[in-house]
């Protein structure tokens, strides 16, 4: 398989073998009476990592935290952290701190000692403290904010305030509990991106649980798709994106486009896959999969072409009619029914303000998309 | 809607203002009465004030049902508290439905059958019944009354701030005192100050548990009553009346202000 690009800075511990693992699941069981929230699972984290657990509500992505946080004990198996094994740490004896969904801050102290709070525990000497709160304070842009209730200050600011308070004792590992949640839309952008600096400035280890696709995307270097407390696969954002390795994740992240069909036969650098239509389909990287099985082969939106005319070069063409147009601005969204009556997914960057080649509905159409723009998913 | 005054609104509002308020209307014109008579007015005069002060055995009462009421609705809310906490906290335990419907049966417990098995109880382990017996008797029928006012204030508590604080290094006790003790606290005052109120004002369940020497205030002035009302007794009830009133109304006043502050503070908040 070709390489699938770098975008991201030079940092890939999870391909060294020699690179000792920071945090470690090992066959990590959770129960809750008799519902399951975590089987089995096992999952590897590298110091300054900053790692995503993405999966819709209930997927256990919550509970792998609260483990790791000492709010919960696993049923079975062991969490550990730089070597050491976790069991039986109880949360206020762990190096590790949480930022929660709510924020928790403590409504009746300013954000100076909500900040300060942990710092005090810990028996840390007066100056230090306020040295340490007035960095925070900076760090999270609140000087003007260091004598404010929690109540007297907006969503965003409170959320920085959680953050300030959960990094100021300079943990192995901060948690992040779905910390944009309760942010709009902007502002949750902004601050993905203050986020990673923050992140990179401080080099600590980040474990972000959210729901929110983009949200991983953006931020992660490596994504954690979990569905029924089971890991579906661990992987960079562009690997999840381009090479997932099943339904699932495909489906999970992003829009695809799926046919069903069979391995026909693998050639010397292609494999021939027939679909229920009789249609072939050619792709370059089908060989984990044997011939005469069951397959699936998927592709993205985006890396299908459609044309009014067959493209004479195509080596993937299939002939349908438009059956739904969406112009988004940016892009054009188009449905094609093919004449096996499934509906393809295509999208179009629209590069130029006019197109050479308009269809509207009902027009014939064909798609097309080469060899190596989709994946072959067996499972 | 129709806010106009009509002739109906205007009755029904009197007759249900008097209904309420002209019993005790009366009490209050009537301590200011210069004649002996309680129903003769005689002038205004604030004489049975005075005489009240020299009363020896209405201003023993008086410290009596403080001193009770201070110490019962103190112990009352400690222990109220704790069982609001268990309650609320601990969910699976062995017949909790039961242990709870039982902290919360006296709420309706007919006084006099509270008053009567703790009298049995006293007489039972041989208590001599006077200042203890009452208290103890406050603090059995005033403390589920703290239980509910804690425990619906802990029923919004989020638990997360108590993760937060364990989180960041606090010890589960530290995060009691620390974290969980302040935020509630308001209930608790609510609390305790119900508790006092309840303490201040029970005739029945003192009547039964206590004994020579510990005569509360409302059993002063039922038993004066009995020969004949005075406007002296008028006059202690007036102060009452006037003690639980200014009260009501700092207390109003403050949580009124405390949410203007809230409001404003919110808006400067959005504002940035």
């Amino acid at each position: 398989m070709k390489s699938l690009g770098s975008i991201r800075r030079d940092f890939a511990p999870w391909n060294d073998p020699n690179a000792k693992p920071y945090i470690q699941f090992d066959k990590v069981t959770k129960k809750f009476g008799e519902f399951t929230a975590v089987n089995n699972l096992s999952l590897t984290i590298f110091e300054r990592e900053f790692f995503a657990l993405l999966g819709a509500s209930g997927c256990g992505k919550s509970t792998l935290l609260r483990m790791l946080a000492g709010f919960e004990e696993p049923t079975a198996g062991r969490i550990l952290l730089d070597g050491q094994d976790l069991r039986g740490i109880p949360p206020y004896k762990r190096p590790v701190n949480m930022m929660f969904q709510s924020y928790a801050l403590f409504p009746h102290m300013t954000v100076e000692k909500n900040i300060a709070f942990g710092l005090k525990q810990e028996g840390m000497p007066g100056p230090d403290i306020e040295k340490r709160v007035a960095e925070m304070l900076k760090l999270v842009k609140l000087e003007q904010f260091a004598k404010r209730k929690p109540h007297q200050l907006s969503g965003g600011q409170r959320q920085r305030v959680a953050l300030a308070r959960s990094v100021a004792k300079r943990p192995k590992v901060l948690l992040l509990d779905e910390p944009l949640g309760a942010l709009d839309k902007k502002l949750r952008e902004e601050t993905q991106f203050e986020l990673m600096d923050l992140q990179q400035e401080l080099g600590l280890t980040f474990v972000v649980v959210t729901h929110d696709q983009e949200e991983a995307m953006t931020m992660a270097d490596r994504i954690a798709i979990m569905d029924k407390g089971e890991v579906m696969q661990v992987a960079t954002p562009a690997e999840i994106y381009e090479a997932p390795t099943s339904r699932f994740v495909a489906h999970f992240v992003g829009n695809v486009n799926m046919f069903e069909g069979k391995v026909a036969e693998h050639t010397a650098n292609a494999t021939r896959i027939t679909g229920a239509t009789g249609a072939e389909i050619v792709v370059d990287n089908g060989g984990k999969a044997a011939a005469g099985s069951d397959i699936v082969f998927a592709i993205r939106p985006e890396k299908i072409k459609v044309s009014s005319k067959k493209p004479a070069d195509a080596v993937n063409a299939l002939e349908g009619e438009v059956y739904d147009v969406a112009y988004l601005g940016d892009m054009t969204v188009y449905h094609i029914k093919l004449d096996d009556g499934q509906i393809v997914r295509a999208s179009a960057l629209n590069a130029s303000r006019v197109t050479e080649d308009p269809l509207t509905w009902n027009d014939r159409a064909w798609v097309s998309f080469r060899p190596d723009a989709g994946v072959v998913l067996t499972r | 809607m129709n806010s106009t005054w009509s002739r109906f609104n205007i009755t029904s509002i009197v007759l249900g203002f008097a209904f309420l308020y002209l019993p005790i209307v009366l009490l209050i014109v009537f301590s200011f009465n210069e004649s002996k008579l309680v129903t003769v007015w005689g002038g205004f005069s604030t004489k049975w004030y005075v005489s009240l002060f020299h009363n020896q055995g209405l201003m023993d009462a008086t410290w009596v049902t403080a001193r009770v009421g201070v110490i019962s609705a103190t112990v009352a809310t400690v222990l109220g508290t704790l069982a609001a906490i268990t309650l609320t906290r601990y969910t699976r335990f062995r017949g909790r439905v039961l242990f709870s419907g039982m902290v919360f049966a006296p709420l309706v417990m007919p006084e006099v059958i509270t008053g009567l098995s703790l009298l049995l109880l006293f007489v039972a382990v041989g208590l001599d019944r006077g200042f203890f017996t009452v208290t103890l008797a406050h603090i059995t029928f005033t403390m589920c009354f703290v239980a509910v006012v804690v425990q619906s204030r802990l029923v919004s508590f989020d638990r997360s701030l108590e993760e937060a604080a364990m989180d960041l290094g606090a010890p589960p006790v530290k995060t009691f005192f620390q974290i969980t003790l302040p935020v509630i606290l308001p209930a608790i005052i609510s609390g305790w100050m119900l508790a006092f109120t309840l303490s201040l004002d029970d005739l029945v369940i003192a009547s039964f548990s206590s004994g020579p020497g510990a005569t509360t205030l409302p059993m002063k002035i039922y038993s004066q009553v009995r020969l004949g009302v005075t406007p002296e007794i008028n006059a202690a009830c007036t102060i009452l009346i006037a003690v639980v009133a200014i009260g009501v109304i700092i207390a109003s006043i403050a949580n009124k202000r405390r949410e203007i502050q809230r409001q404003l503070d919110e808006q400067a908040a959005q504002r940035g």
